[in-house]
């Protein structure tokens, strides 16, 4: 087990002598319904075991049989990604012993992926474009998952003995590997993020996976070397596993470049290994180094004949394709009119989707903005979540528009119905309803609450008879006290005035 | 001459986690060779122009609707377990000492 304590060079001075070269490998998850080559199901949460085959735990005899709809998921992400799709490919078994593979090897693609030579434009923050070539995107399945017990907090150094539950054993995932990418200089952390990000919006669009990180659905190797500035030969690598959140991968990115340098400048030699990332220290320690364990004898798959990809079928997915994300975002920035800043915190914020259907259902674009980027982003911020997990459908904002708009409601308790609506208790009107927070407008009620106020404050009454308009807001608060803060305030103002006769 | 070397074998029984004698190693050295030997002969009989091929015979996508089956009961998935703990396989620690 290694320390926390490497030495860094400072990023800026690390990158006035060196060029990092990155290179990525995302696994993403399909959102199938069931595993790559069994029937069973693929659920995330389920009971451990319990989404089990005799082919996921391969007992002896068992027959796998693919997934059509996972190769064709296979096939929409590698059109997606600009790549070839092979004519014919098929699968490999990779041989290793370890207990989160209960067969002794993953069945994987070797040198015949389905899709190939692909590329990506990704979009930085101030807009500039970077394309990252796509070496290849391959189909294969996940392997089981591992508790370490006994051990400090759950790692596997220490414990005593693992379980093993092969609910997600099997389920169908998609490599994509990109090229080696140089150029990126001191964006190199920020385009990292941006392209697992591109990668995640590209599959969570085509409806391919859940594409959330935080389930493991989007996973990134993060591969960093540096080079001297003008050298012709690619530094020795390190492949950071184990970097699940977008900020992470930005984060390791900058550490592996921060450390690669203090170890390069002390004239040492950086050792090609795999690199865990430490999301609570932000760094990496040693993982194992390339060695002779990686001898994983890829042979072809016995149980498993080819595939053969017609064009008809490839175009007929084709047409399936949506629209690409980037060229969604530039239409819909035009559309609604935001300003750059403005639609930047939209995209960011996660909420395209939802704005576009609010819009969609008839509320204007400034005020679907309002809504989403204001009281329901400060409700998640609140509650720590993510704003799409926070149970708001743009059908709540539209029925809290229109309960507004028919002045059953005003604002400030449309803030406070939104509020109960993240804690589940229903939708607005049912809300409204049950709580009894419609704004009182009828003129019986107000008229009798306008009456008490002005017979117990009669100078503001003169005020406003000598024409001091502006003092009626002084009877407000005793009439808002009376209609527990319901009344409508513009209906408030007409009655007084309707009564002084004015 | 065996395509299989000793060294091979040490590296194939480490690769597989298996512990072997140097007798063992000894025996199986030979024994293994034989096996490849064999199966090498197949290249003396395919000539270039056969393509190489992993299934004898020429089918393709062979493949399945994605749709849900039966899966086994928690009981059927740990009846060859040797331990288990909470619906989960028990396995003993995977690093040992390190």
């Amino acid at each position: 087990m290694s320390n926390y304590t490497d030495e860094l060079v400072d990023f800026d001075v690390a990158l006035e002598k060196y060029d990092p070269v990155l290179g990525f490998e995302v696994h993403v998850e399909l959102n199938t319904k069931t595993k790559m080559f069994s029937d069973a199901p693929n659920a995330f949460g389920d009971d451990p075991n319990t989404n089990v085959t005799p082919v996921d735990l391969g007992l002896p005899g068992v027959l796998p049989v693919v997934n059509k709809t996972a190769v064709e998921y296979s096939i929409l992400i590698g059109l997606a990604l600009n790549c070839q799709i092979a004519e014919r490919c098929g699968f490999a078994r990779k041989n290793y012993f370890y207990p989160d593979t209960p067969k002794n090897f993953q069945t994987s693609q070797y040198d015949d992926p389905i899709a190939f030579d692909g590329w990506l434009d990704v979009e930085l923050e101030d807009g500039e474009i970077f394309r990252v070539e796509i070496e290849r995107a391959h189909m294969e399945e996940d392997a089981g998952k591992l508790t370490h017990m006994g051990g400090a907090s759950g790692r596997i150094q220490g414990a005593d003995y693992s379980l093993v539950d092969y609910n997600r054993a099997g389920v169908p995932l998609v490599e994509i590997v990109t090229k080696t990418i140089e150029g990126a200089g001191k964006r190199a952390p920020e385009l990292a993020k941006a392209y697992v990000a591109a990668v995640r919006e590209i599959v969570k669009n085509l409806g391919v996976s859940d594409a959330k990180m935080e389930r493991g659905n989007v996973r990134c190797d993060a591969n960093v070397s540096l080079m001297l500035k003008g050298a012709d030969k690619f530094g020795t690598r390190t492949e950071t596993k184990n970097v699940n959140s977008l900020r992470a991968v930005e984060h390791a990115v900058h550490f592996e470049i921060e450390r690669h340098a203090a170890v390069l400048d002390s004239g040492a030699k950086i050792v090609q290994e795999t690199r865990h990332w430490h999301e609570d220290t932000r760094s990496t320690t040693s993982g194992r180094p390339k060695s002779d364990a990686d001898d994983y004898r890829y042979f072809p798959e016995p149980d498993l004949v080819p595939i053969v990809t017609t064009a008809e079928w490839v175009e007929e997915l084709r047409s399936r394709l949506p629209e690409p994300p980037a060229d969604r975002r530039k239409r819909l920035k035009a559309d609604w009119g935001y300003a750059d800043k403005e639609f930047r915190d939209v995209v960011n914020a996660g909420v395209l989707d939802e704005i576009e259907a609010t819009i969609a259902a008839g509320t204007s674009a400034a005020v679907a903005r309002k809504w989403w980027m204001g009281e329901i982003a400060r409700l998640a911020k609140a509650a720590d979540k993510e704003i799409a997990d926070l149970g708001v459908t743009p059908e709540t904002i539209v029925e809290l528009n229109s309960l507004i708009a028919e002045k059953k409601i005003n604002d400030k308790i449309a803030r406070l119905v939104l509020e109960y609506v993240v804690d589940g208790e229903g939708k607005p009107t049912e809300i409204v309803a049950k709580r009894s927070l419609a704004v009182v407008n009828d003129d019986d009620a107000l008229g009798k609450a306008v009456d008490d106020a002005m017979a117990a404050m009669p100078d503001v009454v003169e005020k406003i008879k000598g024409g001091k308009m502006q003092a009626i807001g002084a009877l407000m608060g005793p009439v808002m006290k009376a209609t527990r803060g319901q009344a409508d305030a513009g209906r408030v103002r007409e009655i007084v005035i309707e009564k002084l006769g004015l | 001459m065996s395509a299989i070397s000793r060294e091979d074998l040490v590296h194939l029984s480490r690769l597989a986690h298996i512990e072997m004698s140097g007798a063992e190693l000894d025996k199986m050295t030979g024994e293994l060779g034989v096996i490849v030997d064999a199966i090498a002969s197949v290249s003396e009989v395919a000539s270039s122009d056969i393509p190489a091929t992993s299934h004898p015979i020429p089918l393709t996508n062979v493949l399945r609707e994605d749709v849900v089956g039966q899966t086994l009961s928690i009981d059927e998935v740990l009846l060859n377990a040797p331990d288990s703990d909470s619906n989960r396989f028990k396995v003993p620690a995977i690093l040992d000492g390190e």
